[in-house]
């Protein structure tokens, strides 16, 4: 049973848990980390005896109807699994409401050169002024509230015509 | 003589009276049954829109609000079947008899055309954006949290909606008559919102301010919309009881199927 991280040869504790979960990415944006999207709430690490951990992964949905949650519950149990946790709970949150002042600036960056509009807390669902993630632009329009998930509202640039996602403030 | 040996055992012989006691659980799990049927009923009904939208943009919109109920049954549901015991989530949805179903009648009528599809969600929404910012304080700490999560989409699904009821209402003559059709159709089942079944009456909500709120917020939108609030309509009630409208049974024969015909399939 390991109680230390291989890398950095540091006790496992909460953060070096964070640090494995960030490698587990967003099924729907994958260029996301759960924990870059803040949907990993708490990580509580006990140790019951000398290498005999127990952990617990608390994690929240996006939205209510998120069909996601069961495969990223899924994937940190696997994840923890084959680097040798054998006692692992995921739970599931669900207040606070998630939302998305959760997620991380570099998460924002990410999104943003992956074609996604980041969520700008200056508005909720902008009419128009989203800068277009392809050409800058704000010279851009609604064309629906409702985008490709739950999460996100469809935009179109007036200057360069691409259509893109913006992900809407929640 | 086959009459002698059908002569029928008068004790195995239900009653009206005996198939009209109430299921075993209590209230609270009966009120918990009643918000989960609720999104679920109107999450069916708005998937069948799936493919079938009347624009691209349109279809994703409601398929979208159909995700976000199902999420929010589910949620309910899964508390449910903690406090009941011996069940889940999706016995509770696949496997209850169409009596044992306590969402409103408003949710299980048909799809119809965009116009009645856009109102009932209109209707229905803001019944649920007023209803839920009540529960959200609710000192059961799984119904505040459920609530007040499901209150940040709502808001989105009253959005959407209410500007839909005013562009078809106020748009032209072929969308206006569309709308009042729609009203004639769907106004008689919104009276039975406001009417606490016997399991509602600790449930912690103020029924009389609801009313009054959604009457006022309906009336607003209503006049922008060019569309006249009908008066002392008659107000079918029943399916916060489990007497629904013949619609019901449809949608459950669709719903159920799966888990009826293969019990515990699961994929």
């Amino acid at each position: 049973m390991m109680n230390y991280d291989n890398k950095t040869n540091t006790p496992v504790n909460e953060r070096v848990i964070m640090g494995y979960l960030e490698e587990i990415c967003d099924p729907e944006i994958p260029v996301l980390s759960i924990v870059d999207l803040g949907i990993v709430r708490a990580i509580k690490v006990k140790e019951d005896a000398p290498g005999d951990i127990e952990i617990e992964v608390i994690i929240t949905s996006t939205y209510t109807g998120c069909p996601a949650m069961d495969m990223i519950a899924a994937e940190i149990r696997v994840m923890l699994a084959t680097l040798g946790f054998k006692k692992v709970t995921v739970t599931q949150s669900l207040s606070p409401a998630w939302t998305t002042a959760w997620m991380s600036e570099e998460g924002k960056k990410k999104l943003n050169a992956y074609g996604i509009a980041p969520p700008d807390k200056r508005f909720t669902i902008p009419a128009d002024g989203v800068a277009c993630p392809q050409c800058k632009s704000c010279n851009t329009k609604l064309l629906s509230e409702f985008g490709s998930t739950a999460c996100k509202a469809l935009y179109q640039c007036s200057d360069c015509r691409e259509p893109f996602d913006y992900f809407k403030c929640h | 003589m086959q009459d002698a040996n059908r002569s029928i055992n008068i004790e195995n012989v239900k009653t009206a009276e005996s198939l009209q006691v109430p299921p075993l659980e209590g209230f609270r799990e009966a009120y918990i049954l009643h918000l989960a049927d609720n999104s679920l009923i109107l999450s069916h009904r708005n998937s069948e829109w799936c493919g079938h939208g009347p624009v691209l943009e349109q279809d994703i919109a409601i398929t979208n609000i159909a995700l976000d109920l199902i999420g929010q049954s589910r949620n309910f549901y899964q508390y449910a079947a903690s406090l009941i015991g011996d069940t889940d989530e999706d016995k509770l949805a696949g496997l209850r008899p169409e009596r044992e179903f306590k969402n409103l009648l408003l949710v299980e009528q048909p799809k119809g055309d965009w116009a009645q599809t856009i109102l009932r969600q209109y209707l229905f929404s803001q019944f649920q954006y007023l209803l839920f910012e009540q529960l959200q304080h609710h000192p059961d700490d799984q119904v505040a949290g459920i609530t007040a999560k499901a209150l940040k989409e709502i808001k989105y699904h009253l959005r959407w909606s209410s500007e839909w009821v005013v562009r078809l209402g106020d748009g032209t003559e072929e969308s206006h008559q569309r709308m009042i059709k729609a009203v004639e159709e769907l106004w008689r089942y919104t009276g039975e919102m406001f009417v606490p079944a016997d399991y509602e009456k600790e449930a912690g909500v103020d029924f009389l301010t609801l009313k009054e709120d959604w009457s006022k917020r309906v009336q607003a939108v209503f006049d922008e919309a060019t569309l006249q609030v009908p008066l002392n309509t008659f107000m079918q009630v029943g399916g916060k009881n489990g007497v629904h409208t013949e619609y019901m049974g449809y949608i459950l024969t669709e719903l159920q199927y799966m888990q009826r015909a293969y019990p515990n399939c699961e994929w």
